[in-house]
């Protein structure tokens, strides 16, 4: 394929400024101009050789003019993000300034930033067949517009994770960004999902052909401001703001949270805040210096400071852990006490509705709950149960 | 390049919460009038807290869907948005005047318009009235009407009342309808009342809140008597104590809200060009086509 001429006149036009992207330099001497590739170089080039040279080096031409041309932004989240998308290099990352998750020096042999960035021919050969990233649970393709005679052109496609094998006919298909925000507001049962990185978006649905602004814009209605504190976290300047700032931060009814002891704040992250309830990697903790004992999880972009439902939670743990504790008496037998376990174990791991109606060997199944509170409930509805500490 | 965020409250527990946010944004997003719009929460995300760092925009018009001055607009917003330098009193606001303080959002580096509440904004005189229209179907409901402006009351702030009494005074003064009167849920003069309050037959009720909720769609409708039970919705109007109520939802659906968004953030210097012409417009058409389009819960 050639270069159209005017990407080239383009090009020359950015010359005396000098261009470098991806391997591909062009500057203006006082003998001529200079290319580079990482494959080869010319020097002392006149206009018509140049172009020439050009032409031969079509894939990092038209690349140069996807990047700065289309995308531009330099510096910005948003080119990192889709750069990351293609598996380009990412200037940031280079510099190694990342101090926490995957982009820092303890972080080598994550997935992410383990997985070497491809040069412009291999990610033009990749580009072709698609390029797969995952980002929480959502699927993202960067593929070329044109994949028989490719100008550099990209699109995306965005659909779920679990949808990765499925027929776009049998997806519901999407074009415009907002529509993402519908999406994400309830999970597969109907119910509201507050929290937005909660690992419960239903699939069923796709965006295909989205430009890279689009691409940026949904995935910012799905999983909000994780694309911004993922290029903090690459740059080196993520700004983490632990238990304590955020806690005591606070006013109004919330004000209180600071009194949650320590230790229910590391219960509250192991409640709240690992993978199978929230896709964001915890790294916040109690304060700096003073790290929970909890694990923070593996997703690719950061939590930076308790959410607010993790504050609006810790306001009630905060009175719940006011209250004193004290010794009860009650009669149970050992299949009781293990089946109130099991009770517990079952809501908190949310699999209350897959207990099967007549599975009565699950403690947690409804009717063995029934039977326990016909035998164990007094008449006002309470566990049947004494003080003994008073 | 500038840039709008709407700062709303948002919910853990009703999905429906962020709708007029949305819906205002989208609006505004529509006349292209500002390189980037967002939407940004104290409870759902992004967070007040998150969302100035997810735009490229230097110039940012931060406007608050809020009906009052108080502690959300006051306290929560600016701080929560890193506004180091900010104080109450770079308002210079007599409890309804805010118009915009311009400031330095401490994590990212970028100028901050932070505006006054819509809620006090002059445009919500005429939202209010547009709600009216909208919930009679009728473009010059006034004569033989009465209109009651119903707010939450004291609730933590003195500023909340006079949100409401600011803009009863200012349609009382247009002689529009026969009988205006701001009335509260949780202090005197109170909205269960409301029918002692008018001799007109014919009584509009108007909500100032922002967005539908426990308030709009389940208490004032049964304290006004309009239904036994919200779930089982009511009538527009709806016959009590010999007046017809009309009573809609929450203003702050109302499409022309976001005509007083633009209002805000163009008091504070943004370049909306002709957006709020087309906001009108738009607003305009669609209380047209839909006239009793803020019918009970129950229709």
């Amino acid at each position: 394929m050639t270069v159209a001429t005017a990407d080239l006149d383009d090009l020359l036009e950015r010359a005396s400024a000098g261009v470098s992207v991806d391997g591909l330099r062009v500057e203006e001497a006082d003998d001529g101009y200079r290319l580079a590739t990482p494959d080869d170089e010319w020097t002392g080039l006149d206009e018509d050789e140049l172009r020439r040279a050009l032409d031969a080096a079509d894939e990092y031409v038209t690349n140069w003019r996807y990047w700065q041309e289309r995308v531009g932004g330099e510096g910005t989240a948003r080119r990192a993000f889709l750069r990351w998308c293609e598996r380009a290099p990412l200037a940031d990352a280079e510099t190694g300034n990342a101090t926490t998750g995957p982009w820092s020096e303890s972080g080598e042999g994550d997935a992410d930033a383990g997985e070497d960035p491809l040069a412009v021919p291999e990610r033009y050969d990749a580009l072709r067949d698609g390029i797969d990233r995952e980002w929480g649970q959502l699927s993202i393709t960067a593929r070329f517009v044109d994949v028989d005679d490719p100008d550099g052109e990209r699109v995306y496609d965005l659909w779920h994770v679990d949808d990765a094998d499925t027929d776009l006919a049998d997806l519901e298909v999407y074009d415009d960004p907002r529509d993402a925000r519908e999406l994400a507001t309830y999970d597969g049962g109907g119910r509201y999902r507050p929290l937005k990185t909660a690992p419960t978006l239903p699939g069923g649905w796709a965006f295909t052909g989205l430009s890279g602004g689009d691409l940026v814009e949904t995935v910012e209605f799905f999983y909000p401001a994780t694309v911004a504190n993922w290029h903090r976290e690459l740059r080196g300047n993520l700004d983490v703001d632990h238990w304590l700032e955020t806690a005591e931060r606070q006013t109004g009814i919330y004000d209180v949270i600071d009194e949650l002891p320590r230790e229910a704040v590391a219960w509250m992250a192991e409640a709240c805040c690992v993978d199978s309830q929230c896709l964001r990697r915890r790294e916040w903790e109690y304060e700096e210096g003073d790290d929970l004992d909890v694990d923070g999880g593996d997703g690719p972009f950061p939590c930076r400071e308790p959410c607010s439902l993790v504050v609006a939670a810790a306001r009630k743990w905060t009175t719940l852990e006011s209250e004193e504790e004290h010794t009860y008496e009650l009669e149970l037998t050992t299949s009781e006490i293990n089946q109130l376990t099991e009770l517990i174990d079952a809501v908190a791991e949310g699999r209350t509705d897959e207990i099967r109606e007549a599975d009565v060997y699950d403690g947690a199944n409804r009717y063995r709950a029934r039977y326990l509170r016909a035998k164990r409930f007094d008449d006002e509805g309470d566990l049947e149960a004494t003080k003994v500490d008073d | 390049m500038q840039a709008l965020v709407i700062a709303a409250h948002g919910s853990h527990l009703n999905p429906d919460a962020s709708d007029p946010t949305y819906a205002h944004a989208d609006t505004i997003r529509e006349t292209g009038a500002f390189d980037e719009v967002r939407e940004a929460f104290w409870k759902e995300e992004p967070h007040f807290r998150e969302v100035i760092r997810t735009l490229e925009s230097d110039e940012v018009f931060v406007v608050p869907l809020f009906i009052s001055e108080g502690y959300f607009t006051e306290q929560v917003i600016p701080r929560e948005l890193r506004l180091d330098d900010w104080d109450p009193d770079k308002w210079e606001s007599d409890g309804t005047s805010a118009s915009q303080a311009t400031l330095e959002a401490e994590d990212v580096g970028k100028t901050i318009h932070y505006c006054g509440p819509v809620g006090t904004h002059d445009a919500m005189t005429d939202v209010i009235v547009q709600r009216a229209e909208t919930a009679t179907g009728d473009p010059d409901v006034g004569e033989g009407f009465g209109l009651s402006v119903v707010g939450h009351g004291t609730d933590r702030n003195e500023n909340s009342a006079k949100a409401i009494e600011y803009h009863s005074d200012r349609i009382a003064e247009r002689d529009r309808f026969d009988e205006v009167k701001a009335l509260f849920m949780d202090e005197e003069p109170e909205v269960d009342d409301v029918t002692d309050y008018f001799e007109s037959d014919d009584i509009v009720v108007v909500p100032l809140f922002i967005a539908d909720g426990y308030h709009t769609q389940e208490d004032i409708p049964e304290d006004m008597g309009l239904t036994e039970d919200y779930r089982l919705g009511w009538d527009v109007p709806a016959a009590v104590d010999g007046h017809r109520v009309w009573y809609t939802g929450a203003v702050g659906t109302e499409d022309l809200m976001a005509d007083v968004v633009l209002e805000r953030a163009a008091d504070a210097g943004a370049d909306i060009g002709d957006a709020r012409e087309a906001v009108r417009e738009l607003a305009a058409s669609a209380a047209e086509s839909e006239p009793h389009a803020g019918a009970g819960a129950g229709d």
